[in-house]
């Protein structure tokens, strides 16, 4: 519940929200307020010039509560995860892990992602990890390029794949984990988990 | 006929890189009234002091000329030689031969020497005629007077009077305590300022050796160092005292809100300064809105509210700001558990031990919001007070409507400080801050001798910082009351009463107001605490009575022979 019903908004704008930070705190275990817009994040993160605004001016938005611009901003689906922000923050903020719960938040909340095929990735990294217990990296190039169109148009990893394969690092047939029902109960847990955060 | 000992230094290479020192040491051995004359690599040294101790007592020197430096680096020091030595110090003087010299002659070493060789030549004409002095004693007051009873001055003057000197306070309001009896509390520590103050006062009150006049301004300080007299007026009537040195601590007042129109300074009622909020702040009091008395909500606070503004006539920073708004906003949350507190800075100057980790608790513990952006405008709209400001850090303009709106107002010299600091001998700069004598290595003390400066009149700055200075000028005038008498160069002007016909000329011409008439002997005098030996009475007198002594006319006509 926003209890900043009074104005707090950008100038002929959209209201701020006050309560996204303390979410994202909750989920990230980080303390956000910290930030002071030094930018050695967005300084040395190796995705930076392909998004649209960066790691710092991000956190600037969460930190200001501009629930709708964060959530479906490119660079949350962007972050490599490299952590190579959260190693350098002065005030040891763990960036990636904001981005991270970003991107739960944006799931829960229906918001549709602003890059489709890296979510449509995770979902079916996770549907096979979930089917067999581990990996089977056939299955899922298969069926993200069914669902994305993405794999065949880039000739170069076409060729790798091709490699790979007659090389037999390509198995065809998926091999089943002992410890399936296990890998599930995880995947399960976690996702309560999140969810009761982001609910 | 003197013996003058001539003693040359090499400095190393400094001057023995330019100047043939051996061939001009040799050179003086056979010039009339030079007895012994002689090199070393480090004259200032203990060896090399040795050496000239050693030389006058083996010749009975009665004058030395040490060819070195410049007379400002080491004249103290070779005339305490000489005097160790049996000889007086006045017969002991310095020839440039490094700075004017070595240093500035480095590509023609031929006329370096002799430059070097006629620089010291004229010393000995000049110290062949140098009188035996003495310094002179000059009495000593030994008294203090601290003007302004806030936390600087009651900290000098305790200084100063827990040390067993007597110390006169005075206080231009009705209370000791300035603007820190006011406060909610200190930053860093937030402990309740009025209990750390009133152990003080009540310190200060009880005090044997301390006097408290309140309601008192001080009319006039004439005199100098060491003897002062201060006219203070309290309801009408004047005292006068005999200080020794005076503490100016007068502090400063919070800048009029009421020119910052653009922020509804004085016209919006629910707009107030910071100084204003600390008073709701304080331990009972209530935090309100001043238009309908209601607890506000939201909270906007507006650092740099005129301060680093030359457009406001405020070209500085008040340095205080920072830390004391992260403060409020910290009790304004303890105050208000369901309030939001807004900062809108340019800057966050937290520099000190723990100042910025405090700062840091106001965003996480307070949760209050820093949003970096100058506030452009406040206005009212209904029972709100609209803020335009700006975050820089994502680019957009913000808007808040607000409950109350708190500026950061600077801190600004008090009225009549320029007028103060005229009665008092001492200079200002162009925002009303007392000049110290030097930024760096002399902060507490003016340019008038005897008269210190400590705490917010000298400049923005907080209780630990004037609590500091305090006690530096405090430590200041220790020092001056820790001798029995004063001692002055004997140097100085001097009048030759024969030859002085009273006409005032070197009066008029005394840059230091250190020449009287005395109208009974009809003879001009010379006040030997203000007389700096400058010689525009020398050069004024008609009848050549002034005279500054061992730098008489025969002695500069003798050394200009040598010259030219």
């Amino acid at each position: 519940m926003s209890l900043f019903t009074h104005r707090f908004s950008l100038i002929g704008g959209n209201m701020i929200d006050m309560t996204l930070q303390q979410q994202v705190n909750a989920l990230a275990h980080e303390t956000i307020q910290l930030c002071y817009h030094c930018h050695k994040c967005t300084a040395g993160c190796p995705v930076a010039q392909d998004m649209l605004h960066g790691p710092d001016i991000l956190l600037r938005m969460v930190q200001l509560g501009q629930k709708q611009a964060a959530l479906t901003s490119p660079d949350i689906w962007l972050c490599a995860g490299c952590e190579t922000c959260g190693a350098r923050c002065p005030n040891d903020i763990d960036i990636a892990h904001v981005m991270d719960a970003l991107r739960q938040i944006a799931v829960a909340e229906g918001v549709k992602p602003a890059v489709p095929n890296v979510k449509r990735f995770h979902d079916i990294f996770l549907t096979v990890v979930g089917l067999t217990g581990e990996m089977h990296e056939a299955g899922l190039m298969g069926a993200y390029e069914l669902l994305s169109g993405d794999l065949f148009k880039d000739p170069s990893i076409m060729a790798l794949a091709a490699n790979l394969f007659v090389k037999g690092k390509v198995p065809v047939i998926p091999q089943f984990s002992k410890n399936r029902d296990r890998v599930k109960r995880v995947l399960e847990m976690t996702r309560r988990q999140g969810d009761k955060v982001t609910r | 006929m003197r013996k003058v000992g001539v003693f040359i230094c090499h400095c190393g290479i400094n001057i023995a890189g330019s100047v043939d020192v051996d061939k001009v040491a040799e050179d003086l051995k056979s010039y009339p009234g030079v007895a012994f004359a002689t090199t070393y690599k480090y004259t200032c040294s203990d060896p090399g002091q040795q050496i000239i101790k050693d030389a006058i007592k083996e010749h009975g020197l009665d004058g030395v000329v040490v060819a070195a430096c410049s007379p400002a680096m080491h004249e103290t020091t070779f005339r305490r030689t000489a005097a160790s030595a049996g000889m007086n110090p006045y017969l002991l003087e310095c020839a440039n031969i490094r700075e004017q010299c070595s240093w500035v002659h480095q590509s023609d070493k031929a006329r370096a020497t002799d430059k070097a060789f006629y620089t010291i030549q004229s010393m000995v004409e000049k110290v062949k005629r140098n009188e035996a002095l003495d310094p002179l004693s000059l009495p000593l007051t030994k008294k203090a007077m601290v003007i302004g009873g806030g936390i600087a001055g009651i900290s000098a003057a305790l200084d100063i009077a827990d040390a067993g000197y007597p110390v006169i306070l005075v206080e231009k309001s009705d209370h000791l305590g300035g603007k820190m009896a006011n406060l909610s509390g200190t930053y860093l520590n937030f402990t309740g300022a009025p209990d750390l103050l009133h152990r003080r006062i009540d310190r200060v009150l009880n005090h044997p050796k301390l006097e408290v006049k309140v309601k008192a301004e001080v009319e006039q300080v004439d005199g100098y160092v060491g003897n002062f007299k201060a006219t203070v007026r309290t309801d009408g009537q004047t005292q006068a005292f005999d200080v020794g040195a005076v503490v100016a601590a007068t502090g400063y007042q919070s800048y009029p809100q009421s020119r910052l129109p653009e922020y509804g300074g004085g016209t919006i009622p629910d707009v107030i300064d910071g100084l204003t909020f600390e008073a709701m702040l304080a331990p009972g009091a209530k935090v309100q809105r001043p238009s309908d008395g209601k607890t506000p909500r939201e909270v906007v606070f507006v650092q740099c509210a005129g301060s680093r503004d030359p457009e406001h006539g405020v070209p500085y920073c008040s340095k205080v700001c920072c830390m004391y708004t992260a403060k409020q906003a910290m009790l304004f949350k303890e105050r208000v558990p369901h309030g939001q507190a807004y900062v809108f800075y340019i800057d966050i100057r937290s520099a000190g031990r723990g100042y910025d980790e405090y700062v840091q608790r106001a965003m996480t513990e307070a949760r209050a919001l820093y949003l970096r952006g100058k506030v452009s405008k406040i206005f009212q709209d209904g029972d709100k007070v609209i803020v335009w400001g700006s975050d820089t850090l994502s680019n957009r303009a913000v808007e808040i409507a607000a409950d109350l709106v708190v500026l950061a107002t600077p801190m600004a010299a008090p009225e009549g400080a320029k007028e103060l600091a005229q009665r008092l001998h001492i200079s200002t700069d162009a925002d009303g801050f007392y000049n110290e004598a030097h930024p760096k290595l002399r902060p507490v003390e003016s340019l008038t001798a005897g008269i210190f400066l400590a705490g917010a009149g000298q400049g923005p700055k907080d209780i630990p910082e004037t609590v500091s200075q305090a006690g530096a000028a405090a430590a200041k005038v220790l020092q001056l009351f820790s001798h029995d008498e004063m001692k002055a160069e004997p140097t100085i002007a001097q009048v030759i009463p024969e030859l002085c016909a009273a006409c005032g000329l070197c009066v008029k011409a005394c840059p230091y107001g250190a020449r009287q008439i005395d109208e009974i002997l009809e003879v001009a005098t010379v006040n030997p605490e203000l007389c700096q030996a400058c010689g525009a009475c020398a050069a004024a007198c008609p009848n050549k009575a002034s005279v500054v002594r061992n730098w008489t006319p025969t002695q500069i006509l003798f050394m200009a022979d040598v010259l030219v």
